[in-house]
């Protein structure tokens, strides 16, 4: 019997080499050396030459501005379109959760954007924002508005980002949203209905309780994407205007690989990490107060 | 009351649609038009004059087709390799039993809070120490051998199979390589399916990697030709949309396709995850 086990033992090991040879190379090896790089100066053309401490972590919490000011823009970039693009997903989840015409051929649309690549995406979105010939500005014209410059405008040009976010990311939302209410029991609907419950109140009381463990999975897993947010900043405005769209994994990238600093900015995304694990941790802990399980 | 409900509902659901599909309709549209005629005013959706022309210049003036069969090679290979390994390592989580087997499946969980910033400096070292980069390995050996989301999706669906389908193949003599290839894989075809078409449509879609591991344009994906297009044409809006045109439609052929995989992936994952 114990060398059945023993043969048992072998095999998983054996099945899991590929992945572990992966996750060590690739995750863990990589880690442990960005860790490493961020304490000490590196130089792309000679490599590592020294250490010096928590410099870079210093220099970029109290000296470099630009720091600072791309994580405003991430905070305004996720503060802003994560909030919105899940309302929007719940609203549309709420319309279609019902015998509705057409309900696949809804589902179906709604989640193209999510399924588009951010490339693509980017660019006809630079063209719809187009301020003499785009077809947002030419509607406006019709009805008699001169609209802004959107993504050359100062104060325009992150909002103009942030509504394509909403607009890729509601699709994705209002699917988990739907899945969420497949699961909450039709018998508490009627229930509350011979109460006397008004559509509001089955909002309130009913619905919305009970997909709070979904409102919380989507705010989790949605501010980690959009604090990591990139392509669609590369592609739409780079940065620009006067660096007011140029968020933190933008910058971090430009730094490593455009300005080849690259020990500084494995300092930054360390900074991101922790930000992103401080965020989620706070989030786990208000939880409690707000998120819904069931009895 | 309930058909002014209805209706209320399908108006904002229609209205709704339309804003989701106006891009994609204008992208379209604007691809067919002839160069100049993309800013007349009022907006025509119908082009004056139907012309193939812009897909027939973008496609001379940079190489998509060399930069369409790249990303297929990539994309294809990695949606291979990682079915491979992952299933493999799904399995030994979901049914075999070896030392350590729960931290390690944490430590797996784990990585998928590790931001992409923090490993891709030391990625693209590596690469250039080893000789990778502008190689498409960079892309293809990482993405295939380890993919966290992959182990624990597969990992999920393959504890639902019960025990009793591989012990009576067991008895039939059948080894644990033989039980996952003849029981386990076939029996998983829906799973398999899902992780392959989001694999694909992630790796199809990536840009931040290759244009971190690839420099020349020989070696360029889809979306970084996309990119480099967008340079070269600043402002020639109807070969710009037949460009990206182009890139999107494979994508949405495969989502038609497997639209109810995506779904599928969404309900198992997303909140029991």
């Amino acid at each position: 019997m114990s060398s059945l086990v023993r043969r048992r033992n072998i095999e998983g090991l054996l099945f899991i080499t590929p992945s572990m040879i992966g996750l060590l190379t690739f995750i863990v090896g990589p880690i442990i050396f960005s860790l490493i790089m961020s304490f000490s100066d590196w130089k792309f053309t000679t490599g590592f030459s020294g250490f010096v401490g928590v410099e870079h972590y210093k220099n970029l919490l109290f000296e470099d501005e630009y720091f600072w000011l791309v994580l405003k823009n991430t905070i305004y970039y996720t503060g802003v379109g994560v909030p919105i693009s899940i309302a929007m997903g719940l609203l549309l989840a709420i319309l279609l959760n019902r015998k509705i015409p057409g309900e696949t051929v809804f589902r179906v649309i709604y989640y193209i954007p999510t399924v588009t690549s951010a490339v693509a995406i980017g660019l006809i979105w630079r063209w719809l924002y187009n301020p003499e010939f785009g077809l947002i500005n030419s509607i406006l014209r019709m009805m008699g508005i001169k609209g802004p410059g959107w993504l050359s405008d100062l104060k325009w040009a992150m909002p103009s980002l942030i509504i394509v976010h909403i607009w890729q990311a509601m699709g994705y939302n209002m699917i988990i949203y739907l899945a969420g209410l497949q699961n909450i029991s039709s018998e508490l609907y009627e229930a509350a209905e011979i109460d006397g419950a008004t559509k509001f109140q089955l909002f309130r009381y009913v619905t919305f309780p009970l997909l709070t463990p979904t409102t919380f999975f989507l705010l989790v897993t949605s501010i980690i994407g959009s604090f990591q947010v990139y392509t669609l900043i590369a592609v739409m405005t780079g940065g620009a205007p006067a660096y007011r769209t140029a968020v933190y994994v933008y910058h971090l990238w430009s730094v490593a690989f455009q300005q080849l600093k690259m020990s500084y900015a494995s300092a930054m995304a360390w900074i991101l990490f922790i930000i992103i694990f401080l965020l989620t941790l706070l989030q786990l802990k208000l939880s409690s107060r707000w998120v819904f399980y069931g009895e | 009351m309930k058909k002014v409900y209805l209706i209320i509902s399908l108006v904002i659901l229609m209205l709704g649609a339309l804003i989701m599909l106006l891009p994609f309709v204008w992208m379209v549209s604007t691809s067919f038009k002839e160069p100049g005629t993309e800013f007349a005013y009022p907006p025509e959706f119908i082009p004056r004059k139907f012309i193939l022309d812009n897909y027939i210049d973008t496609w001379k003036r940079v190489p998509f087709g060399l930069f369409i069969m790249n990303s297929f090679k990539i994309s294809i290979l990695i949606v291979l390799g990682r079915v491979i390994c992952a299933s493999l390592a799904a399995y030994a989580f979901a049914k075999l039993d070896f030392p350590m087997k729960n931290i390690i499946f944490s430590l797996v969980l784990a990585t998928m809070m590790i931001p992409f910033a923090v490993t891709m400096i030391p990625m693209y070292l590596l690469m250039k120490k080893i000789g990778w980069i502008n190689n498409h390995l960079a892309l293809i050996v990482p993405g295939s051998l380890f993919h966290a989301y992959s182990i624990f999706f597969l990992t999920q669906f393959f504890k639902t199979i019960p025990k009793d389908f591989e012990d009576a193949a067991r008895i039939d003599g059948s080894n644990t390589l033989g039980i996952l290839l003849r029981i386990v894989l076939p029996l998983s075809k829906p799973a398999i399916t899902t992780i392959s078409v989001l694999s694909f449509m992630w790796s199809w879609n990536d840009f931040l990697g290759p244009i971190i591991f690839l420099n020349s344009q020989d070696k360029y994906t889809v979306q970084i030709g996309v990119a480099l297009f967008q340079g070269i044409e600043v402002t020639n809006w109807t070969r710009l949309m037949a460009a990206s045109c182009i890139s999107v439609i494979p994508v949405l052929v495969i989502f038609f396709l497997a639209q109810r995989y995506f779904v599928r992936s969404i309900v198992m994952t997303g909140l029991k995850g």
